[in-house]
């Protein structure tokens, strides 16, 4: 959660693994079209279905890197692509003879590569209604706390009053961990969906609120000065003023909430509600069923890595103004 | 600039007439009380450039702020054409030191901020347009302020305050920030602009020769706390030569009562 807020922060270099030649997608092409063959053709040490099919996946791949490596539009990107695409395929085949060959790792608890195929082919329906259940709990629950930290926390920088009763409520009850309500939570609403939603509202809503203040508290009074003069009322000083020179901050908070409201769905998804990917997770590992709890959770790792990467796309539209924005 | 006075029609507003009574002004600095100002008296006539020069940290800045009414005198009265002042009001503006220009906005929304705020838009959008025609931005109308040089900077704030065809213009040092060549030049644009819209003019400076080129008086204050120790008419056509006897005469006087004899 806190490497989110600073990766939004700190301005990394981008490191770019160039290759002038355009060799390296061929290579890795090659790579791939060897861990295909070593699939297929290195019998298994037991029975595992889709095999075939994954070792025919793997040739396609291999074969269209392969041949994009003479289709110049297609190389330009491949090229920045291609040291990743080379190691994966030497990652996958050193898997696949660890676990489907040679079995070197104990069986259960490692899932050779065609397993994750098997999964995603045969149990697709409850692992996508799962994907939807989390994301429709999610977004929910984080648009709700999103909003109201944003409004609280207008209102405590803006307001003295509202500073006043809110403050003292908001360090006392927000460093708690959102996850701690959970049995309280899951006792007073009528439903364990409602309870879930709140709870992650709350996750949200922390972080939000108090960036969101620090950042109106820290607006550079300058600016109202000026607005002042030039005939500006309180509601144009809130509007035009204060809310967009605090928004970098308010987006460190909708980042930090993010992380935060992750933990929190899943958490809530293994205790109380009934669907969701956190709940998939609790239930294959019941069933022993490994090579699902993994499929879920690249599932899961995908789905809040695509939220983090809409946001970071929300605020690059919102804070175009800014110079030397982080590119996620 | 030569181009734009062609253009471009600045409907002359009614100038003010600043009144400043008896005005004492006083800050707590760690519960101490600190005064800055001690009783400023002064009037100034409708259209008139005044340069208020002083040692840096007098509180010519703070007499500006009272005038602009972004504060209120700890003592005395402040009068625009006889009516107290008692907020701000875009027919006086203030145009700070640093161009703060708000960074989210292009040029052009910086430009329209006032009438913006003041519910005038998109009804005045060829005000805006005048504007930046009259300082020469149009051509940066959709660039951001961190785009600009300094200088445009701070024409694109002088252009923001213009926008409101301010009856009095309050300029706190600025051209303080700019470097000398941009200075000059923009020296010359203030007195163009201010001899065409005709307006009064209250100007913080700390820079003798700035004040006797620019300005019709010269008011010259002690250190802090800010007294009025002279006020000397700068009778001299524009544009104005740095060179010009008069000026250099004047210049030796303001020299003699800031304290720097040998000068």
């Amino acid at each position: 959660m806190s490497s989110l807020a600073d990766a939004s922060l700190v301005h990394r270099p981008r490191v770019r693994a160039d290759d002038r030649t355009g060799w390296g997608a061929g290579l890795a092409g090659l790579l791939w079209l060897g861990t295909a063959s070593l699939t297929v053709l290195w019998p298994n040490a037991d029975d595992w279905a889709y095999t075939d099919g994954l070792a025919a996946a793997e040739g396609v791949l291999g074969g269209i890197l392969l041949l994009g490596t003479w289709v110049p539009r297609f190389s330009a990107r491949l090229r920045h692509l291609a040291p990743w695409l080379g190691l994966l395929a030497i990652v996958f085949a050193a898997w696949e003879v660890a676990t489907a060959k040679l079995e070197l790792l104990p069986r259960p608890f490692f899932a050779p590569p065609q397993a994750f195929v098997e999964v995603y082919l045969d149990d697709w329906p409850p692992l996508g209604g799962s994907v939807l259940h989390s994301l429709w709990l999610l977004t929910t629950g984080y648009l709700i706390g999103a909003l109201g930290g944003f409004i609280t926390g207008v209102a405590i920088g803006w307001s003295r009053v509202v500073g006043y009763w809110v403050h003292p409520v908001l360090r006392l009850v927000g460093p708690l961990p959102a996850t701690a309500w959970l049995p309280l939570a899951f006792f007073v609403f009528p439903s364990s969906w409602s309870a879930s939603t709140f709870l992650i509202a709350l996750a949200t809503g922390f972080p939000v609120t108090v960036l969101t203040w620090s950042g109106i508290a820290g607006v550079n009074s300058a600016y109202y000065d000026i607005a002042r003069t030039l005939g500006a009322n309180e509601r144009f000083l809130v509007l035009k003023v204060a809310i967009p020179a605090a928004l970098p901050h308010v987006f460190v908070g909708l980042f930090m909430g993010l992380g935060a409201s992750f933990s929190v769905l899943v958490v809530a998804e293994m205790l109380g509600v009934k669907s969701g990917l956190g709940w998939y997770l609790q239930w294959a590992q019941g069933w022993a069923a490994y090579a699902n709890m993994y499929a879920a959770l690249l599932l899961m790792a995908l789905m809040c890595s695509g939220l983090i990467t809409l946001l970071f796309r929300i605020r690059d539209r919102a804070l175009a103004w800014q110079k030397g924005l982080l590119r996620w | 600039m030569v181009a734009a006075r062609r253009h471009v029609e600045v409907p002359p507003p009614r100038a003010l007439t600043l009144d400043i009574e008896q005005v004492s002004h006083r800050f707590s600095l760690h519960g101490a009380p600190l005064p800055v100002l001690d009783q400023i008296d002064l009037h100034v006539e409708p259209g008139e450039f005044v340069a208020l020069l002083g040692p840096s940290g007098c509180g010519k800045s703070t007499l500006l702020r009272l005038v602009a009414g972004l504060d209120r005198p700890t003592q005395g009265r402040l009068l625009v054409d006889g009516r107290e002042i008692g907020k701000p009001d875009p027919s006086r503006i203030l145009v700070f030191q640093a161009p703060t220009l708000y960074p989210w906005r292009t040029v052009r929304q910086n430009v329209a901020v006032g009438l913006e705020a003041r519910g005038l838009l998109p009804a005045e959008n060829r005000r805006v347009d005048a504007a930046l025609e009259l300082v020469g931005l149009q051509a940066f109308a959709k660039a951001l302020p961190h785009q600009l040089s300094g200088g445009m900077s701070q024409r694109a704030a002088l252009a923001r305050a213009l926008v409101n065809d301010p009856s009095l213009l309050l300029l706190d040092e600025p051209l303080g920030q700019l470097d000398s060549l941009t200075r000059i030049t923009m020296q010359g644009e203030l007195v163009r602009l201010w001899q065409r819209a005709g307006f009064t003019a209250l100007m913080v400076t700390h820079d003798v020769e700035e004040a006797l080129l620019m300005a019709n008086r010269v008011i010259v204050f002690s250190p802090r706390p800010a007294r009025i120790t002279a006020s000397l008419t700068v009778d001299r056509p524009y544009p104005r030569h740095r060179d010009d006897p008069a000026l250099q005469a004047l210049r030796q006087e303001i020299f003699d009562l800031l304290g720097f004899a040998e000068a």
